[in-house]
């Protein structure tokens, strides 16, 4: 499995596009939330610039390094039938998909780091006062966007279309999962569906694990809604994830 | 093990493959292998060759059927049976973007057991090219690039699907020599090909897939003695297959014409030759393009397909069928485009026999050029 990750590892290296969508993006669309971030009335939800970005661009870096490119990865192996030939070896089906996975999932972790580096240094954030919370929002995150990125690309036909079919969910997520406006500011009803969205609880976890305002019971609301996510995609990608390309 | 002591790698049995669309790609194929034998699947495009050999390489489940290979299922029990197996699929399967040695590196890493990567690409020839992209190889060497993976993990069963499509003759006859190492060194191979003498050169045993059936299996010379010899020449003008002498007691099982082309089939072949050779130096006739053969794999295997196209019901002693083909191919597998359209048959029995030459002049013929075919009892 390692040596798979490692082939995967260097193909990222060489794929230009997918680099540049998943290193660059996630980096530069946090300076638009700030910018927006501070016209918002955040005092009064208790929040600053940095609870705002921090959690948004974990949020980016989550779509864009990890969903996103997996989504591109696994339809493009699948089209190049390097999934078919993996599944005649010795791999398990939850090894390919894992091996595969690997690189970008940890492009993902690394980046995370780096953003929460980045937003304490540079936006003032103090240290975390839960950072367990922050730690397994983060690690939940990677797990269930790699899940989710199988469960779409088994609804994906070709490389092509895999620029495509990531969008639903990218964009629903940036909207209604309290990356661009954080769900305190949202009206109730509104708030409450979008508390449902795969990675709302994700910024949840991240953002109370650095405010501390997340009581335990929230906490583990969302560790659940998270972990229901990912149980869902992986019964999906058992059910539906195709090997190789349709006849 | 079988009554011969022959111990079974490979176990099929009444194997069915069902495509979503409800097609029914392997209609019930059954065979064994033997421990350290190759065995050749052989048969034309959509046969169902790689359908079957995917069941048994584990990719699907079968339809219905059984499929064992040493001994497990390897569908349900894929743990067991992957280690000691190698495949070659029909078709690539490599990141584009990789380079050979990163390749062959990423699959030594996924088996268990594997051989130095640089001895693997050496067998196929590929150690010259360890830094070259996989895009960049022309498909002989993605061909053989497969090979070595399918080697990396020294299987004791190795599955090949149409190893040497794409091949140069001279790559082909390498990867005939490296197969036959293998096998030698203990190695069963289930090969697939279209390739007549690759089957024929290769194979201890094989299997000709028609339409998802086998159409008939067992050692190349088998198969081959199941078939007719051939004879054929053409007749100069004003000569017709009328005046020749009588065929069946020359041994001739039946005949062709296509023109001034003439094809006995026989299972007597010298006796056949002989009394047309006499025949003719008698008559003084020139036989030309004359061409004597014993049966071959290949006349069994259209044969074979011809038995198929002409379907069930076929002709009955001493019919003479003339067929208007729009092919002009004188097989006498008759598919008329004219009178037996839809059939695949074309048999406009009425007119054909008129002459008494069995030439038949099938009406409706695209041709022009009365075509005919004459079967004796059986």
């Amino acid at each position: 499995m390692t040596a798979l990750a490692r082939a995967e590892l260097t193909l990222l290296g060489r794929s230009k596009g997918t680099l540049f969508a998943a290193l660059f993006v996630p980096l530069v669309l946090p300076v638009s939330v700030r910018s927006a971030a501070e016209e918002m009335d955040l005092a009064e939800a208790g929040l600053t610039p940095g609870t705002v970005v921090l959690p948004a661009a974990i949020g980016f870096s989550l779509l864009f390094a990890v969903y996103a490119a997996l989504v591109g990865v696994f339809v493009v192996r699948r089209e190049e039938l390097v999934l078919k030939r993996l599944r005649t070896g010795e791999l398990r089906d939850t090894e390919i998909l894992g091996g595969s996975a690997l690189p970008a999932v940890l492009t993902g972790l690394v980046q995370c780091l780096l953003l929460a580096v980045g937003c304490a240094v540079l936006l003032d954030l103090s240290a975390p006062s839960a950072p367990h919370l922050a730690v397994l929002g983060v690690l939940l995150g990677l797990v269930m966007c790699a899940a989710l990125a199988a469960v779409t690309a088994a609804f994906t036909r070709t490389g092509e279309s895999a620029q495509v079919t990531p969008m639903p969910l990218m964009i629903v997520s940036m909207l209604g999962s309290g990356l661009f406006v954080p769900l305190e500011l949202l009206p109730d009803r509104l708030a409450t569906v979008c508390e449902l969205l795969p990675l709302t609880p994700v910024v949840e976890l991240v953002r109370g694990g650095w405010t501390g305002d997340l009581s335990a019971a929230e906490a583990l609301g969302a560790i659940a809604r998270a972990v229901a996510w990912t149980a869902l995609s992986v019964f999906a990608v058992r059910r539906w994830f195709r090997w190789e390309p349709r006849h | 093990m079988d009554a011969n002591g022959h111990e079974h790698v490979i176990e099929v049995t009444d194997l069915r493959r069902v495509y979503g669309g409800g097609f029914e790609a392997v209609r019930g194929v059954s065979f064994t292998v033997r421990r350290g034998e190759v065995f050749a699947l052989l048969g034309t495009n959509g046969a169902g060759k790689t359908s079957t050999v995917e069941l048994l390489e584990g990719l699907a489940a079968p339809a219905g059927g059984r499929v064992r290979v040493l001994g497990h299922d390897p569908y349900t029990e894929r743990a067991a049976v992957r280690p000691r197996t190698g495949v070659m699929l029909q078709e690539g399967g490599f990141p584009s973007e990789l380079t050979v040695a990163e390749t062959a590196r990423m699959w030594a890493g996924c088996v268990s057991g594997a051989r130095p990567v640089g001895e693997a690409l050496a067998l196929v020839g590929l150690d010259t090219k360890v830094g070259v992209r996989v895009k960049q190889l022309s498909g002989g060497q993605r061909r053989r690039l497969d090979l070595a993976l399918a080697l990396l993990g020294e299987p004791e069963v190795l599955f090949l699907d149409e190893p040497t499509t794409g091949l140069d003759v001279e790559g082909r006859r390498e990867t005939w020599e490296l197969v036959r190492a293998l096998r030698d060194a203990g190695t069963t191979v289930l090969l697939t090909t279209h390739y007549l003498e690759e089957a024929e050169s290769l194979a201890d045993r094989l299997a000709i897939l028609h339409e998802g059936r086998i159409a008939a299996t067992g050692t190349p010379a088998e198969v081959t003695a199941a078939q007719p010899s051939r004879i054929t020449f053409e007749l100069p003008d004003g000569w017709f297959v009328g005046d020749l002498p009588a065929l069946a007691e020359l041994g001739v099982t039946g005949h062709e014409t296509d023109g001034r082309t003439v094809r006995l089939r026989t299972r007597e072949l010298q006796r056949a030759a002989t009394g047309l050779l006499v025949w003719a130096e008698r008559a003084g006739v020139e036989l030309r393009r004359l061409d004597v053969r014993s049966a071959s794999l290949e006349e069994a295997f259209l044969g074979i397909a011809r038995e198929a196209a002409e379907g069930t019901a076929r002709p009955g002693t001493g019919t003479t069928r003339g067929d208007g083909t729009g092919r002009g191919d004188g097989t006498g597998g008759g598919d008329g485009t004219g009178p037996g359209k839809g059939t695949g048959r074309g048999d406009g029995t009425g007119p054909g026999k008129g002459t008494g030459r069995g030439n038949g002049t099938g009406p409706g013929k695209g041709t022009g050029r009365g075509n005919g075919t004459k079967e004796y009892a059986k």
